[in-house]
């Protein structure tokens, strides 16, 4: 037993708290929360017991562990940003509808305005 | 249904120097047709200067570029019963002199383009610009099905099922609202024609003629063809 094997322990710790801490604050929304919560999970099981992360990435025929981490790694991070992008693309859409209603409601009543009180010209 | 009724939507961003002389050329074609003045979220008083005209000033939040600007006009067109609209840009560019051509022409399709290239006219692009554009046109043109010499013209008219169709589904990227539009047209199969028109120089002066930003101009226009293409085809 190391500093180094601890230290893992306390990062990954660390990050699992923190990503709880800001779900309970509200900070984080269970829905994009998911992916963050999972590796953080993972890497806590596997920091604690790294002959699990061993077995798994040998098995899958990984020659060296931490490229079977990095590899997951990888997947986790493109499927979180994948997801921030949608999330993006679909906000643009309901801002931009926002917006147009917002423009025709605010004519309508410049036009009830007119109406209702016309200027004294 | 009422008889037919025409909406003139012009998109503007930051046109406080020149809205006011196309909107006094609207009134001396007396053409009698309803304006709508969508400000795209200027930072000028392009508001306050259609505001002293009587056209309808539908002024957005910020800016949602061209196709932004459009689909919220087409909308505001669809919930006040016009059958069928006329994109004018404004500034200057576009000759309100043309809209009963593009009008006319709507009785046998959907869509219009008021389309430079097309025999009258001066306006002229050379050098790698202009070949841009016209590999653009040939590539619309079969996609189409109809010989296309203009299809990045802003000048457009449109009749109830193009109406119908844009009110739901107007891209707001770059280059969206005109060739990625005209594919979405045609895939939802409404007919597209054009009329020869003669378009004045911008008051911005004219666009670039690099070959580099010609090539960029390109290949995002390709991008958005596509796009367009790959998209799901829309109904009416």
């Amino acid at each position: 037993m190391n500093f180094l094997y601890f230290l893992t322990i306390a990062t990954s710790v660390a990050v699992f708290v923190l990503i709880v801490q800001m779900l309970r604050k509200e900070k984080l929304k269970e829905r994009h929360a998911f992916w963050w919560l999972g590796a953080s999970l993972v890497s806590v099981v596997f920091s604690i017991f790294p002959q699990v992360l061993a077995s798994i990435s040998g098995s899958l025929g990984f020659g060296v562990p931490s490229n079977f981490l990095f590899f997951a790694s990888i997947v986790v991070l493109f499927l979180v940003a994948l997801q921030t992008s949608t999330e993006l693309t679909k906000l643009e859409e309901n801002s931009r509808t926002l917006a147009e209603q917002h423009a025709m409601l605010q004519l309508r009543i410049q036009k009830l305005e007119e109406q209702s009180f016309p200027r004294d010209q | 249904m009422s008889i037919s009724k025409t909406l003139i939507i012009m998109p503007a961003f930051n046109e406080s120097s020149s809205i006011s002389k196309v909107l006094e050329e609207i009134k001396a074609n007396a053409l009698g047709i309803d304006v709508l003045v969508v400000d795209d979220g200027s930072s000028d008083d392009t508001s306050a200067i259609a505001n002293t005209y009587a056209v309808s000033v539908l002024t957005l939040p910020y800016n949602l570029g061209v196709g932004g600007a459009m689909r919220a006009g087409f909308r505001y067109a669809r919930a006040l019963n016009y059958s069928s609209v006329v994109q004018l840009d404004s500034d200057g560019q576009h000759d309100p002199k043309y809209i009963p051509d593009l009008l006319g022409a709507l009785n046998s399709a959907d869509i219009v383009i008021g389309a430079r290239f097309a025999g009258t006219g001066t306006y002229s692009v050379s050098g790698p610009r202009k070949w841009a554009m016209k590999t653009l046109s040939a590539a619309l043109s079969v996609v189409c099905k109809t010989k296309l010499t203009d299809t990045t013209s802003g000048f457009k008219a449109m009749g109830p099922k193009a109406l119908k169709l844009f009110a739901q589904n107007y891209p707001a990227e770059y280059l969206g609202d005109t060739v990625e539009a005209l594919v979405i047209a045609s895939r939802a199969h409404l007919s597209i024609s054009q009329v020869p028109v003669e378009m004045r120089l911008r008051s911005g002066g004219e666009p670039s003629q690099s070959p580099l930003r010609s090539m960029v101009y390109l290949g995002r226009a390709f991008m958005a063809l596509l796009v367009g293409l790959s998209k799901k085809s829309k109904r009416i």
